[in-house]
């Protein structure tokens, strides 16, 4: 995907010097490899700090929440299903927006890669192509990309744009097995015994630092509720009923909004598969109101809407 | 729904968590609601998960 760097920075200086947009959002090299920085550019002769690799998983439509000016983004499958969701939800209007869109073959977990070189320090990071190499002091390995894709990445049905006002290269074929949902159906089968100790013993990590939240594109109020202090709606300590009730309440907001981009479970700095619950709420979603999030811009959300044909069996 | 399944998906009893809508005309309905809900829990036993017994302090 190395190759896109160049038009993304072509289009961007195209886009700021013609004024079409006031500011243009991508992604620069991080200064830790495998860690690509979300960056605001406002200045055509800066273009050239625009960066576009495998490593590019942040999700950018965080950061067009309310803004008033023109923007140009850099678009994936997944952040332009978020762009859609902001357009639905009034965050952002669509006369705003230039979308650079770019068909993506999948992101690379940079925790599988650490683990796959044993935890040593990696110096270096180079794509190519389908492969990928990484450098260290005393080392050097080169694996495939398609071994190191991020779990939602490996099984995303939606590589593609779904909204875009230029399209940087060909469509590229999405996943398509059936079996998205397969780790959470098999959370799904164990007894409620098990569910409770598998979840209790995934978020025994948290340290409740909220870089989920902080990295979601769909959290955007001003006060979240983990933050609020009158009322106070979760207690603020690593108690573990505490932390579940924040993980609960968190996934529960994004219900039907979600469109598994992955940016929080990248943010993790514990490595908890926060996905785990978002992920059941996009299986639930789906199979009760055939619905997948941000896909297009004329049908409402479903726990926006009442149908008369809401699944009700639930109420007494 | 989704909240229930969420719940329930996590380690919740099924049976911990009911849902129903009773008019403030539907008096019967709110008695035998109540009292089968009283006697789901019951049988069920006192609820041991997500019950915050004392803020841990290190």
């Amino acid at each position: 995907m190395l190759h896109y760097t160049e038009k993304i920075r072509e289009i961007a200086g195209r886009l700021l010097k013609q004024g079409v947009v006031d500011v243009f959002i991508g992604y620069r090299k991080g200064s830790v490899p495998m860690m690509n920085n979300p960056l605001l550019i406002r200045d055509p002769g800066s273009t050239d700090l625009l960066y576009w690799d495998s490593n590019c998983a942040l999700n950018l439509c965080n950061y067009l929440t309310g803004r008033k000016d023109r923007i140009g983004i850099v678009a994936t499958g997944c952040v332009s299903r978020n762009i859609v969701t902001h357009i639905v939800e009034n965050q952002i209007s669509r006369s705003q927006l230039y979308v650079v869109g770019i068909p993506c073959t999948g992101m690379i977990s940079h925790r599988a890669v650490i683990r796959a070189v044993g935890g040593r320090e990696i110096i270096e990071f180079e794509e190519q192509g389908e492969r990928f190499l990484v450098r260290g002091r005393d080392f050097e390995e080169i694996f495939e990309k398609n071994d190191f894709l991020q779990s939602n990445c490996a099984v995303c049905r939606y590589p593609n744009p779904v909204l875009y006002d230029e399209m940087l290269g060909e469509r590229v074929p999405g996943y398509e097995g059936d079996d998205v949902y397969r780790d959470v159906e098999k959370v799904e089968q164990m007894s409620s015994e098990d569910r409770r100790g598998f979840f209790s013993r995934m978020i025994s990590r948290c340290i409740r630092c909220y870089a989920c939240r902080d990295a979601c594109p769909l959290c955007y109020c001003p006060t979240c509720f983990v933050d609020e202090s009158r009322p106070q709606w979760v207690g603020k300590s690593i108690d573990p009923v505490d932390t579940m009730t924040f993980h609960l309440l968190r996934a529960f907001h994004c219900a039907g909004r979600c469109t598994d981009c992955g940016a929080c479970e990248r943010a993790c700095p514990m490595g908890i598969p926060v996905r785990q619950f978002t992920k059941k709420l996009n299986k639930d979603v789906q199979e009760l109101f055939s619905w997948e999030a941000g896909l297009g811009l004329e049908q409402r959300p479903p726990l926006d809407v009442y149908r008369q044909d809401d699944y009700d069996g639930f109420i007494r | 729904m989704l909240l229930k399944n969420l719940l329930e998906h996590i380690g919740l009893e099924p049976g911990r968590l009911h849902f129903s809508w009773i008019s403030s005309a539907e008096a019967a309905k709110f008695v035998e609601v109540a009292n089968e809900v009283n006697q789901v829990v019951e049988e069920l036993g006192p609820a041991r998960f997500l019950v915050k017994r004392k803020a841990r302090v290190a």
